[in-house]
């Protein structure tokens, strides 16, 4: 239901272009979830937004690739159109549920908004679909919490009430960018709960963006790596935890805690490379363990490592497999 | 929310204390024997001293103030020097005009304002926006007392499309009350379109720029309506501050324009006091123009419970 297609997203700053998405391809299935992994400035983000073309142009730009929804290339599409998908066939649930409220209108008001953006119908029963949709996503009392502002509301809460908001029209694709970051532990756990019985009932298609394994190990079908604007590493989560096949996602699960290990995180050393002016070879070498001089002369492109599973480094699975011992003792 | 109410015009007393001090020291402040300066040189002694007595000078200073604070809180702002008539019945006569030209000042300025920063902010990405900056800078840069002459030849001379003074109550009719107001109404107006527009301008492309809007877009919501509904909705609160400092700027602006246009307002009134030295009248305008400043940005704090739900005040 969803292609992307070789997608480039360039942002025009004054030191530069910055390359925030460059060349990104995968799909998503109807009903599936597909976790995107990545450190901050990876591209993540950048790359979510795109699925709705909702990054300020300028300065965003989209020089190459396609995004299809439904068979229709997202980026093509004119306003009308681009008001249709949005909201309607694709809803975004966003990072910081503080701030994505409006803080002046009362929550109802701004469920309401929303279904009636798609489909027009008597007042009565878009309130009543408001209440409903809160009552679904587990808000206690919503006949009377409709009529509260977004500041009456706890950090969990809000977060609820933006994926009430995002199922108002039923879309088929939820789009989740960050959306447990600026919550605390025991709320994350709620809310990615929360998440998981929200697909099983409108049988939306998740693609959840985060920076922490765990939260996707727990919810996503499939992972995607992203680093400095590329995926490194495509796979099933399976495939992602238990046959790493890319020296990045490796040294990320390394720097995860593990409750009752006693050996101390492994941070990964380092800085993401400059989206402006990225290295010559592999975007990891500065940073990897693994790195030949051979690293600094090619940059990879994904290459499959078994079925569904790819990965981005001139390492062959096998050959990976027999130095990571060696270097994870060093 | 009456709590603070109560409160906040509780504390409105000794705002007008400090007010009515520095009001009761006009008289006292002017070099010279206030007598002698009502009266002019040539006057007796007698006349002189009959006119001390009259308003009370020879009494010790915190004597007078007292006595005439304890008459200003019985609303009796004492006689005109010159007319004879009392003063809270001057400012009254006077003040209907002067309503007038603010009101319909506050109109133009609202209904010019407000579209031109939505406009701007919807044409953000284009060559409007540094226009219009250097617009609304020339717009704040010009004095209202040359714009208001060039106006008048422009409009009223060269073109007489308007009347070049005069004013015509509410009473004998609409029409003829906008056109002798209408010119002196834009020209009052003029400055603060340019700080209201900008500040509006600059307080929507802070709130374009905030999470909520996205997520208004996200919802499939016309651009427009995300501008003009959400958008607006929450640059209308830092804006709203500054509207109540704009009422002291066009209460301010009504002595120069009604001088120049000839309206028999508040403006006039304390402009002919000041060159008649008839310190009651000058006291007592004074004193009703700070209490109409205070009073109107009360009126703005408790505004703000509507703008803006996150403010309560109990």
């Amino acid at each position: 239901m969803l292609k992307v297609d070789n997608l480039h997203v360039h942002l025009d700053t004054s030191d530069g272009i910055v390359k925030a998405v460059d060349g990104v391809t995968f799909s998503i299935e109807a009903g599936e979830t597909i976790g995107i992994v990545g450190e901050s400035g990876s591209g993540k983000s950048v790359l979510a937004h795109s699925l709705m073309r909702l990054n300020p142009e300028p300065p965003a730009t989209y020089p190459k690739g396609k995004v299809y929804v439904n068979d229709r290339n997202v980026l093509q599409m004119n306003k009308k159109e681009l008001r249709h998908l949005r909201g309607n066939q694709v809803a975004m649930v966003f990072q910081d549920p503080m701030s994505s409220l409006n803080p002046v209108f009362k929550v109802g008001k701004q469920l309401i908004e929303g279904i009636q953006a798609h489909r027009k119908r008597p007042k009565k029963e878009a309130k009543e679909k408001a209440i409903e949709l809160l009552r679904d996503v587990g808000i206690p009392d919503p006949e009377s919490r409709i009529d509260s502002y977004p500041h009456q509301f706890s950090g969990g809460m809000r977060q609820r009430v933006l994926i009430a908001m995002a199922l108002a029209s039923e879309p088929k694709l939820l789009v989740a960018d960050e959306p447990t970051t600026a919550l605390d532990v025991t709320i994350q756990a709620q809310v990615l709960d929360l998440l998981k019985q929200i697909q099983h009932k409108y049988g939306a298609a998740i693609l959840i963006i985060t920076h922490d394994l765990g939260v996707v190990a727990q919810l996503a079908d499939r992972i995607l790596v992203m680093y400095a604007g590329r995926i490194v590493e495509f796979g099933s989560t399976q495939d992602i935890f238990y046959r790493t096949a890319m020296p990045y996602t490796w040294s990320l699960l390394r720097s995860i805690p593990t409750a009752g290990a006693k050996r101390r995180l492994i941070p990964i050393d380092g800085q993401p490379p400059s989206l402006i002016h990225p290295p010559k070879g592999c975007n990891f070498e500065p940073r990897c363990p693994f790195a030949t001089d051979a690293c600094r002369h090619i940059d990879p492109d994904l290459e499959p490592r078994g079925d569904g599973h790819q990965a981005a480094c001139i390492l062959s699975a096998s050959e990976f497999e027999s130095i990571k011992e060696e270097v994870a003792s060093s | 929310m009456l709590q603070y109410t109560i409160r906040r015009l509780l504390s409105v007393i000794p705002v007008m204390f400090v007010v009515s001090v520095i009001v009761f020291m006009i008289v006292h402040l002017t070099p010279g024997n206030p007598a002698l300066i009502i009266l002019g040189e040539d006057t007796s002694p007698k006349a002189i001293a009959d006119l001390e007595e009259q308003l009370g000078l020879n009494d010790p200073l915190y004597i007078q103030f007292f006595n005439w604070l304890s008459q200003v809180i019985t609303g009796d702002l004492g006689t005109s020097v010159y007319s004879e008539r009392k003063v809270t019945e001057l400012i009254f006569s006077n003040f209907r005009p002067t309503f007038s030209l603010m009101s319909l000042s506050m109109i133009l300025l609202l209904v010019i304002a407000i579209p031109a920063a939505i406009a701007i902010v919807a044409l953000r990405k284009t060559v409007l926006d540094p226009i219009f900056t250097s617009v609304s800078l020339l717009g704040v840069s010009i004095p209202d007392f040359w714009l208001a002459i060039l106006l008048v030849l422009g409009f009223g001379v060269a073109l007489p499309v308007f009347p070049v003074a005069g004013y015509v109550p509410l009473t004998e009719g609409m029409g003829a009350w906008l056109y002798h107001l209408l010119l002196p109404a834009f020209v009052l107006a003029i400055v603060e379109v340019g700080i209201i527009a900008r500040m509006l301008r600059d307080s929507m492309l802070e709130s374009v720029n905030q999470d909520y809007t996205k997520t208004a877009l996200a919802k499939g919501i016309k651009e427009r309506e995300v501008l003009v509904r959400h958008v607006f909705a929450n640059a209308l609160i830092p804006t709203t501050t500054v509207l109540g400092a704009t009422v002291a700027g066009l209460l301010g602006g009504t002595v120069i324009i009604e001088t120049l246009f000839t309206i028999p307002g508040i403006g006039q009134l304390l402009i002919d006091s000041i060159h008649r030295r008839d310190y009651p009248v000058v006291q007592g305008v004074v004193l009703f123009i700070a209490a109409i400043y205070v009073l109107v940005n009360l009126l703005v704090d408790l505004l703000y419970t509507f703008l803006d739900p996150r403010i309560r005040y109990d």
